[in-house]
């Protein structure tokens, strides 16, 4: 399948410090077609009809979320722009809001206009600083010329912390308080920001949105598989000749992306989704990208025959026990101890029993922890020990079926 | 308007809580470190709790209770850097000013410490530079990018 051309349409293609560049590809007049001819009722209609799912990892239905939010009766709504990127290997959001910032601006119009929301915030991570007053220039342009009524857009920043990705923390995190995640439910649609009823949305999820509005559900249903609609952008990183920023259709095999987009050659395996994501072996790049195989938030680091992957969990396990929050004990314990065996592992001095033991703290961890970071933090970990048996057995030589 | 007025201004307006992180950013900036002196006079002034400020003063990677010198440098150390050899461009920064991860220079003007994913990895090896991002990292370019830090 070609390369897509959805999310990134225009990307490289205006001058993201202009707004009249934006407007002469039709910017805004997704929103001006949303406000002027269609009820909020009936842009979640389109929406839902879209079939578009969150980009940042878990794939909830948009359309469902934002109709939770304009059915909560409240005064006060939000619309909240999740640019907090710090999933490892990940940096499209980085290149979306370099690119095309004004594309991010009307779709959380949108998004304000159909939920009920007058006040819009744009989380964007610490490290990505830099973008901060090209973002700032972008919000102004659009308010001067009056195009977003009186919808308001704030940019808050980070301040280092990996859980502010996770949308609880997030919220947290932009109250002034320390990023721990939140009991669920309830949910953010009835009690979000300042316990009032919030949408939060991943930058590139809200970048399909004008692109849906304009050409309608139908368009995009056009676009790839029964329960993945539309593209998906990745960010290829590790050993390849070309890393870089990729927009596929979904449905598109991974070995598109990895061999003839982004030239790697020798694929031992690809960790797909980031710290908390799956681990393909090479024998599996023909797995297609979609929600009902392999997605993640888009990171793809690619690993040649030359690695070993006992060292790359340990980095994975290493980066979430620094990373959690410490609010729920199955990961802050969990991910501690995880990286106190590795280090038995790597260490030559393992025994049978603490593969056994990992197994049964993923168990846990997975079933217990609050968020997706202590729900997921074993998943490269188990990908390993499935597909990577020998690169375990040969650290623990000694000792007969120490792997099992 | 001094920080300190300033923070005088939120605390009276009943905006302490949800101006904190940005207060503290800010505080971070302006003294460098947010040594147990400045927190106690945030929480005064914001009118919160000590415990409630250095507990989110502790929270976060870009917010320091301890003295950093007058440029930070963070080298990333996640994977996709590493997959690039950062460990090159870490010795080679360690050597240029003589300290290790988590040190400060003896003149105030390196902190160096290592970082996870800043979001440059198709940079990679990558590091910050106060707020600025230097990609595609070679050892001999160590030298000239520090020589832009006085």
């Amino acid at each position: 399948m070609p390369e897509a051309n959805i999310v990134l349409k225009n990307c490289g293609v205006i001058d993201p410090a202009r707004l009249d560049s934006y407007l002469a590809e039709g910017g805004f007049e997704a929103l001006e077609k949303a406000s002027g001819a269609m009820t909020p009722a009936e842009v979640v209609a389109e929406v839902k009809a879209s079939g578009l799912r969150g980009r940042g990892g878990a794939g909830f239905p948009v359309g469902l979320k934002w109709g939770f939010t304009r059915q909560a009766p409240a005064e006060i709504k939000y619309v909240i722009c999740n640019a907090d990127e710090g999933e490892v290997g990940t940096f499209k959001d980085r290149y979306i809001l370099e690119g095309d910032p004004f594309g991010l601006i009307e779709a959380m119009a949108i998004a304000g206009y159909a939920v009920g929301a007058g006040r819009g915030f744009i989380y964007l991570r610490a490290e990505y600083h830099f973008l901060k007053d090209k973002l700032a220039g972008a919000i102004t342009q659009a308010k001067e010329k009056g195009l977003l009524g009186g919808f308001e857009i704030e940019i808050y920043e980070g301040a280092g912390a990996y859980v502010c990705g996770e949308e609880m923390a997030l919220m947290e995190s932009l109250e002034g308080k320390r990023g721990e995640v939140r009991y669920k439910p309830p949910f953010p649609p009835s009690r979000g920001l300042w316990g009032q009823p919030t949408v939060i949305n991943n930058v590139e999820t809200l970048m399909s949105i004008p692109r849906i509005i304009k050409n309608g559900a139908g368009w995009f249903t056009a676009i790839g598989t029964e329960k993945s609609k539309g593209s998906k952008v990745f960010s290829v990183s590790g050993d390849v000749g070309k890393p870089g920023v990729y927009e596929l259709e979904m449905g598109s095999p991974l070995r598109e992306l990895v061999e003839d987009l982004a030239q790697a050659q020798d694929t031992k395996a690809v960790q797909m989704g980031g710290a908390t994501g799956r681990l393909l072996p090479g024998a599996m790049l023909d797995t297609s990208l979609d929600f009902e195989n392999v997605l993640g938030a888009g990171s793809v680091i690619v690993y040649n025959s030359s690695r070993d992957m006992v060292d790359i969990v340990h980095r994975n396990l290493e980066f979430l026990a620094e990373e959690s929050c410490g609010k729920c004990a199955p990961c802050r314990e969990g991910t501690q101890l995880m990286v106190v065996v590795f280090k038995r592992i790597l260490a030559g001095k393992a025994k049978e029993r603490d593969i056994e033991f990992l197994k049964e703290l993923a168990t846990t961890m997975s079933l217990t922890s609050l968020c997706g970071l202590g729900q997921a933090a074993p998943s490269t970990l188990l990908d390993s020990l499935s597909h990577f048996e020998d690169a375990y057995r040969a650290r623990m030589k000694d000792i007969a079926g120490a792997v099992t | 308007m001094n920080m300190t007025a300033k923070i005088r201004e939120i605390g009276k307006q009943g905006r302490g809580r949800e101006e904190l992180l940005a207060v503290l950013r800010e505080a971070r900036e302006s003294y460098g470190c947010l040594t147990p002196e400045v927190i106690v006079e945030l929480a005064a002034g914001l009118d919160l709790p000590v415990g409630e400020v250095y507990g989110v003063a502790t929270f976060y990677s870009f917010l320091s209770t301890r003295p950093k010198g007058r440029n930070n440098i963070r080298i990333c150390k996640s994977i996709p850097c590493f997959l690039k050899d950062s460990q090159i461009i870490i010795d080679t920064v360690a050597e240029a000013i003589d300290i290790q991860p988590g040190e400060t220079t003896a003149d105030n003007r390196f902190s160096f410490e290592l970082t996870n994913c800043i979001g440059a990895c198709d940079k990679a090896p990558a590091m910050m530079v106060n707020h600025r991002v230097y990609g595609g990292l070679t050892p001999a370019e160590i030298a000239r990018i520090l020589a832009e830090h006085k």
